[in-house]
Parts: structure tokens; sequence; C-alpha cells
């Protein structure tokens, strides 16, 4: 866990209401995993006042990205951000997705709704340097809900689209077009990433296939160390259901722990 | 070189500087960051007899310049706190201070007791003041003659110092004071959080699953610093100031209206980084002042 004051963006990007930021963090980049999540100062006033955490979209040597949405203040002050600005980052925070010697030479899903493929990228390349086959599922409302398609192409990994309007590539929800995939094969693994309805329904999927999968969990938070419990929700552990922490025993849980707000 | 310690007659510290609690853990959450003996002190997670699971999330809503917190004191309760925890925080080179808790007076003092009888502790804080437990915010500490009685019987079992957390929550906050110092409370920590209010206008419901919440952060600084003032002037025991500081400034400003020490919490968050750097600033304005000892400006406001 590293706090660099001089995070550098070295590369902005921008499609609509979504954006990439990439910046320079040698220590951050060297420590982190799929699936940890930064925790970024969006403005050096105290309002707004807290940091905001970000996953983790893809990672170098000594470089870190951030992909996001703009869904609110802190989002839209981080997305005016420009190239050779710095900002204060925490990280790499939490636990990340969990890569087993098993996958190797298997296919794994990776299913992103929306802003949710944020930290599928990085885990989609940690995947494939591992020798697993990374199989992308990508879905939102409309086309331009897409940005990360060409991103995805240049990778070289299978990669599915979806639609709701059916601007591009499946009509209908990512949930339909994973459920319709896994009648024609069996993955290793499934992880997912989005609305929350989204992956309350992959994890009845996953259960019906008897498919093991991990989520990656969203809330605001406080400190994003484990030391304020503000961002608890509901985990099974066994047969006793507790409030555990997002920040730190998440962000990312295993299927079968996760109580959905719908439950 | 200052002197930056602090002698609060049953303590001393070697900085001014103590990280709050609720903001801090159980303290071994900011061990990656820094050297945890670079604090004056430290005061862990409020600590029920029982683990306890807090109330119901959403837990934070952020205000202008302000958080509004329902946790609801989550936690592992104090056996687990002594066999787990403390082991690992006695060591260190710093006052260790644990926050104590109870549903009532009983278990206030069952709590006290068994952190008595473990080494490695400093001093107790007196958690009477949480306004996210009870039904309406309400705490022992919107009463003088609650307080009393849970400082008194806290004090009957616990040879420890013992330091009360005062509720901002109140008409008067030095009749309460008052009635800690009174019971033989060794000194008083002020202000715990104001009890708040956040709503989505779009929705109309509370922003917080618990409804109410106490706001922390820059937005209650002046607040604090009003109260911290006024009980200095009238308690003889030792004032430990908090609310809203983010700053070296905001700390050395509460020193001035009558802090001896003061507390971080809310900025913990937003700089975790927060404690060492209010330390630094203080140290070199300290510095710039010509002054030998920081101390020399507790309650030195020119009124």
């Amino acid at each position: 866990m590293f706090q660099d004051k001089n995070a550098r963006i070295t590369e902005t990007r921008n499609w609509g209401n979504y954006f990439l930021l990439r910046m320079s963090a040698p220590q951050i980049a060297r420590e982190a995993r799929p699936g940890q999540f930064l925790m970024i100062r969006v403005s050096s006033s105290l309002n707004p006042l807290l940091r905001r955490p970000l996953s983790i979209h893809n990672c170098t040597a000594t470089e870190i990205e951030i992909f996001f949405q703009v869904t609110g203040e802190g989002t839209r002050l981080l997305s005016k951000k420009n190239t050779g600005e710095e900002l204060d980052v925490m990280g790499p925070c939490g636990c990340g997705f969990s890569l087993k010697p098993e996958f190797k030479d298997r296919e794994i899903f990776c299913v992103g709704g929306g802003r949710g493929l944020a930290p599928l990228f990085f885990l989609a390349r940690e995947l494939q340097a591992a020798g697993a086959r990374p199989v992308i599922f990508y879905g939102g409302q409309t086309l331009s809900d897409l940005p990360l398609k060409n991103r995805l192409e240049e990778a070289g990994w299978e990669i599915n689209f979806s639609t709701d309007d059916g601007s591009y590539g499946f009509t209908g929800l990512v949930t339909q077009l994973v459920e319709q995939e896994l009648r024609k094969r069996k993955p290793a693994f499934l992880f997912g990433c989005g609305p929350e309805g989204m992956m309350a329904r992959l994890a009845d999927i996953c259960q019906l296939s008897n498919l093991g999968a991990e989520f990656s969990l969203e809330s605001i938070m406080g400190c994003g160390l484990g030391a304020c419990w503000g961002c608890v929700r509901k985990i099974k552990k066994g047969s006793e259901i507790k409030y555990h922490r997002i920040c730190q025993d998440g962000p990312v849980f295993q299927a079968e722990e996760i109580v959905w707000s719908g439950d | 070189m200052v002197d930056l310690s602090v002698d609060l007659g049953f303590l001393k510290l070697k900085n001014p500087v103590i990280a709050a609690s609720g903001t801090f853990g159980y303290g071994l959450e900011f061990e990656p960051l820094y050297d945890l003996n670079l604090l004056g002190g430290l005061v862990v997670k409020g600590l029920y007899f029982k683990p306890r699971e807090g109330n119901r999330p959403p837990r934070l809503a952020e205000t202008p310049c302000g958080l509004i917190n329902s946790i609801g004191l989550q936690g592992i309760g104090v056996e687990a706190f002594c066999r787990e925890i403390l082991p690992r925080l006695a060591g260190l080179q710093t006052a260790v201070i644990a926050n104590v808790c109870g549903e009532e007076e009983e278990e206030y003092a069952r709590v006290a007791e068994y952190l008595s009888r473990h080494r490695g502790l400093a001093a107790l804080e007196l958690n009477i003041s949480c306004p996210n437990v009870r039904e309406g915010g309400m705490c022992p500490a919107q009463d003088p003659e609650a307080t009393y009685r849970t400082v008194k019987r806290v004090k009957q079992v616990s040879s420890l110092p013992l330091i009360t957390k005062l509720s901002p929550n109140v008409t008067d906050i030095t009749a309460v004071a008052l009635a800690a110092e009174e019971a033989g409370s060794q000194a008083v920590s002020l202000v715990n959080t104001f009890l708040a209010l956040a709503l989505d206008l779009e929705s109309r419901k509370p922003k917080l699953g618990n409804v109410l919440g106490g706001l922390s952060g820059p937005a209650i600084k002046p607040l604090a610093l009003r109260m911290v003032f006024e009980v200095a002037r009238k308690v003889k025991i030792p004032v430990i100031g908090l609310g809203g500081i983010f700053s070296s400034q905001d700390a050395l400003e509460f020193m001035v209206a009558g802090a001896s020490a003061v507390e971080v919490g809310t900025a913990n968050f937003v700089n975790p980084l927060a404690c060492p750097e209010i330390i630094k600033g203080m140290e070199d304005w300290a510095e710039s002042q010509g002054l030998n000892r920081l101390s020399e400006i507790v309650g030195s406001l020119k009124v």
C-alpha cells in the first residue's frame, strides 16, 4: 500500500461520458493485482471531501490506468484532469480476483456491463499471461456504451458484444448472451463486474451451470483501508451472514458469498 | 528543537496529535503507510463487550466539506481486541488508548474492567457520545447526571486514566464536562459528531440506512472550536480538542482555544498521512514563532 501524491497523468482519452486516465505511479504499479482499486483525491480542495475508489483498469511496470464513467461530482472533476497534471493516489487497495493455476489452457469468461468492464481488462491480460484464454463479454445499452470496443479487439481476445437496442453485437442483455454461450461450452470460471442486477443474474446463471464465479462490488467508501467500516455489505461465510468491508475483504467476492440487494 | 511533548498529568505524549477513534480502525490499518510511533497517540475503534454488527448500509453520506456516518460501532468486541490486536499494539512507542462503549452503564464498566486487566493501554476514552447507537441519537453525554453516573461507575472498576468523550448535541456542553470532571474523569475529549441528516430529494429517502448520522469534517470545525473554548475555560482537567482538524493550522487553533492535545479523525480518510503531516506542520510553526515548548500556546487566545 502506497500513497503517491504526484502521480503524473501521461495520457487521457474520452468517449462521451466515459474517460480513461493513464498515470505514472511506479510503486503502486509494481504491487497492483487485477481487481484491486485506487483511492484517488479528485480535488485539492476539501469539497468534495472523500477520495474516490476506482478500479485499476490496466497496469504496466510503472503506470496505471483507470477507466470510468462520469456519474457525479467526483468523477466529473476527475474527467477534467489533463495530461501533465498530478493526482494524489493511494493503492493498491483491497483483494483482487483469484487467479488459479487450474485456469491454464481453459476458457475464462470475463463479463462486464458498462463501466464495469474497468477491472476486467487488467484481469484478461493477466489471465492470458498465465496461459488461460480470456473470453470477454461486454454489454451496454447502446453502442456508445462500449467505448473500449476497439481496444479490446486489438488485444486479440475472443470478444462478445451485446447492446440492449441491438446497435452492436447481440441484441439483448449481456446476461442472456452469457447464458446462450454456456449452452455451447463450459469455461473454467467466470469473473464479472457491472450493475447489481446484472451480477445478481449472472450469479444465478453460474449456480445453475455449476460454474464458479467472482464479482467485483462497488460502494461509497470512507478510507479504503478497512479502518472506517463505512462500505460494508452482507456477505455469507459458511452459514454466517455478516457485514464485511468491501474495501478490505473485497471488492471481489465469490458469487455464493454475496447477499444481493434484491434478496 | 521545539519541545512538542504534552503532559496531561496522567499521561505524557510525545506530541499533541492523537488519531481519533472510529477513523483509525484498530491502528494497524495505517501501519503500511507510516510509522505509528510518530503519533502522540492513537485511539482504537469503539469497543463493546461483544462483537457488534453495526448499522444497515449505506453508512456514509458526503456533504459539503463534511461526512455523515452511521457506522453504529461495528466491531470485534473487547475479548478479540485484547487477544488479537492489543499484543500487536503494545510494542508501539505511542500512547495506545482504547475507546470504551456500552449499551448501558454496566457494559461500560465490564469493558473498562476487562481492558484494565491487560497490559499495553495508556488510557481509556469513554465513548458516551456516539449518536448512532440509540434511537434519535440519544447517548449518556446528553445528560450531566447520566455522564456523572457512567464516569463514576467506570472509575470504580478501572485504574487506567480516563478521558471522557463529549457530545456536541447538547444545549450546554460545559455542564456535561463539569459532571465528568466531578465524577473523576482525568480529561475530556470533544467533540464527537453532530447529529445530522442527508436526504435524496428525487426519491425523498434518507441517504443513510439508519436515517440519521453524525457529521464530521471541516464543516464542523468552527463549532467544535467554540465548544473546546467554552469547556477549557470551565474545567481544570485537560481538554483534548477534535472536530474537523485537517491541517496543522487547525490543530494549533484548537490549542490556542484551550486544548492541551488534539485528535485527528476524518482527515485520516482524505489524507492517510494527515497525522504525521500535521505534527510536522505544528513543529515548523512553533519554530517559526521561536517557541521552546509548543504547549506554551495552550489557552493563549486573547479575548
